[in-house]
């Protein structure tokens, strides 16, 4: 920890050193600008909603969700996108395919990572491995146990992706099955508790792989406000240190901004969700600086 | 383009709080987020209209012939604690499941549970197709006969006095005072007798312990139909040429 200390000052001392000759403009300029898209609970919502559909009516459509994120990866291709699971099911093109077209379109969009949630296991386990090869994409449970499974090693628990030279770790967390998807269908599948496993993923992406950002990708839920006790986003938030930014699913939550709560750690974490079936996408964005005697204050405002 | 997608935006500046001291490590400064709304003002891109294509024409062949009519649109939230759309739903299940059941055991389905969380869409006010069944059922459930002694129905019972929503239901009667306490619970128009035993229909999923309907696995026998929810609903509206549900008294509060 002293020896962490001095390293910290003495970095601290080279910086200003190196300030004195022509730094002044470090601040905005060089700042790194990571962008994070994410979706969730899109339930094979291909085709954009009708205009007869009343609440959903023109909303969502995945050909419209590809001309936005590719105009946000020109914009910065330090770009990454996610989704926290419930990919299928919602609509004929499951019932016709089995997750076939959704699994091709993720990839057409270039998703990076996706969790896995419980209408993933609508076709069985099996449904589920079957559709793999059409995933170019990475999925990351850390709390689902597929070790006798079909699925085992196909799963893995976290991934690191690296932008800009910024290392993002993005680890997966899935919801109790038991009671909620037939046994028949998730099989062997065993749910470890999330908040054991966010904390030992967070440890490890934060202090041994040494991530920038930690992001859960998580199908939880965002909050039961009638089951107080039942886990979901914004439990895990305030019980775990180390997670920058949850991205959740399950509940169809649609918030307009991220919700902010305070960690172990009176640390902030970000829990965001987008409602389902692709009616939006969310963006968050994350400037990086390398200063370190920058005080921000924490304060938000609306642009 | 981009000023007709609606934005809402925000800003959180973070206070500086990564004390780690490896010198590698960026710092965290500042957070903007936007929710971006998908609607009909950004253009879809042509390569994936193009891929989907070929299997938007092929589900369409499939689904889109006119099987029935709806009067009017049926949503599950316009009821408080029967539905029009649930009944339907309820009474397809035990229309089309009876014969079915009656020829394999002799034996009539009594009653019929599903769940108000497996209505997923309404029935939208005009024709009705396939893809209607398949908006509103997306699921493969499977219906199953539950054989089920009266004390075991009477947790049925208790299970949606404290669930207070309009599960679909068929064959039963209930009435609940302010407080949900029951006041009179009616199969066939009769009392129910705690070792009578009863048939009751519901959904693969609830039976295993689906929505917390825990009482089904307790049940004495089951007899898995191998009918889908959807194809019954299916093959009901192709039997019917206009939908006629209603709300009525199946589930009622009185004061």
């Amino acid at each position: 920890m002293k020896r962490r200390t001095f390293v910290k000052q003495t970095a601290a001392a080279s910086l200003v050193t190196l300030g004195g000759v022509g730094l002044s403009s470090f601040s905005v300029s060089q700042a790194k600008k990571i962008t994070i898209l994410h979706t969730n609970d899109v339930h094979s919502h291909i085709d954009p909603f009708g205009p007869d559909h009343g609440r959903n009516a023109n909303k969502g459509g995945v050909a419209r969700r590809a001309t936005i994120i590719e105009n946000i990866r020109k914009e910065n291709p330090n770009t990454i996108l996610l989704d926290a699971g419930d990919i299928f099911q919602g609509t004929p093109y499951f019932n016709f395919y089995g997750g076939e077209l959704e699994f091709k379109l993720m990839s057409m969009l270039k998703y990076d990572v996706a969790t896995i949630g419980n209408h993933d296991f609508d076709n069985g386990i099996e449904g589920l491995h079957a559709q793999l090869p059409n995933a170019q994409f990475k999925f990351v449970s850390a709390n689902y146990d597929f070790t006798n499974t079909v699925m085992d090693t196909w799963v893995k628990p976290y991934e690191i992706l690296i932008k800009d030279g910024i290392k993002i770790g993005v680890f997966g967390l899935g919801i109790q099955l038991e009671g909620l998807v037939t046994k028949e269908l998730y099989k062997e599948t065993k749910y470890l508790n999330p908040i054991e496993i966010a904390q030992d993923m967070s440890n490890i992406l934060k202090t041994e792989e040494q991530c920038d950002l930690v992001i859960c990708l998580s199908h939880l839920g965002y909050d039961y406000k009638s089951q107080p006790d039942k886990m979901s986003d914004l439990h895990l938030a305030r019980n775990t240190e180390d997670i920058d930014l949850i991205i959740g699913g399950h509940t169809h939550t649609f918030l307009d901004k991220p919700t902010v709560v305070k960690n172990k750690k009176d640390k902030d974490v970000l829990v965001n969700q987008v409602g389902c079936y692709g009616l939006y996408l969310g963006r968050i964005d994350f400037y990086f600086d390398h200063q370190i005697d920058k005080t921000y204050q924490g304060n938000t405002q609306i642009v | 383009m981009r000023s007709f997608l609606k934005r809402i935006s925000f800003v959180l500046l973070l206070c500086l709080t990564l004390l780690s001291a490896c010198h590698k490590k960026k710092h965290l400064v500042k957070v903007e987020s936007t929710r971006i709304e998908i609607n009909d003002s950004t253009p879809g891109n042509v390569d994936i209209e193009n891929f989907i294509q070929p299997y938007r024409e092929n589900v369409k062949k499939n689904l889109d012939s006119v099987l029935a009519y709806s009067p009017e649109t049926y949503a599950k939230g316009d009821g408080k604690l029967n539905t029009a759309i649930g009944n339907l739903m309820a009474d397809i299940v035990l229309e089309q499941a009876n014969p079915i059941f009656i020829s394999r055991t002799k034996d009539t389905i009594d009653m019929v549970l599903l769940n108000f969380g497996g209505i997923r869409a309404p029935i939208p006010k005009g024709n009705i197709s396939a893809r209607t069944a398949y908006q509103v059922m997306p699921f493969e459930n499977s219906l199953v006969v539950v054989e089920m002694k009266g004390v075991l129905i009477k947790e049925l019972i208790t299970y949606l006095q404290e669930s207070q929503k309009p599960h679909p239901i068929a064959g039963i009667k209930l009435t609940v005072d302010a407080n949900f306490d029951l006041i009179k619970a009616l199969i066939n128009d009769a009392e129910i007798k705690d070792d009578a035993t009863y048939y009751v229909a519901t959904n693969d999923y609830l039976f295993n312990g689906g929505d917390a309907m825990y009482f089904f696995k307790r049940s004495e026998k089951s007899y898995p139909l191998q009918y889908k929810i959807r194809n019954a609903m299916i093959d009901y509206f192709k039997k019917v040429d206009t939908i006629m549900p209603t709300i009525d008294d199946r589930f009622i509060q009185i004061n």
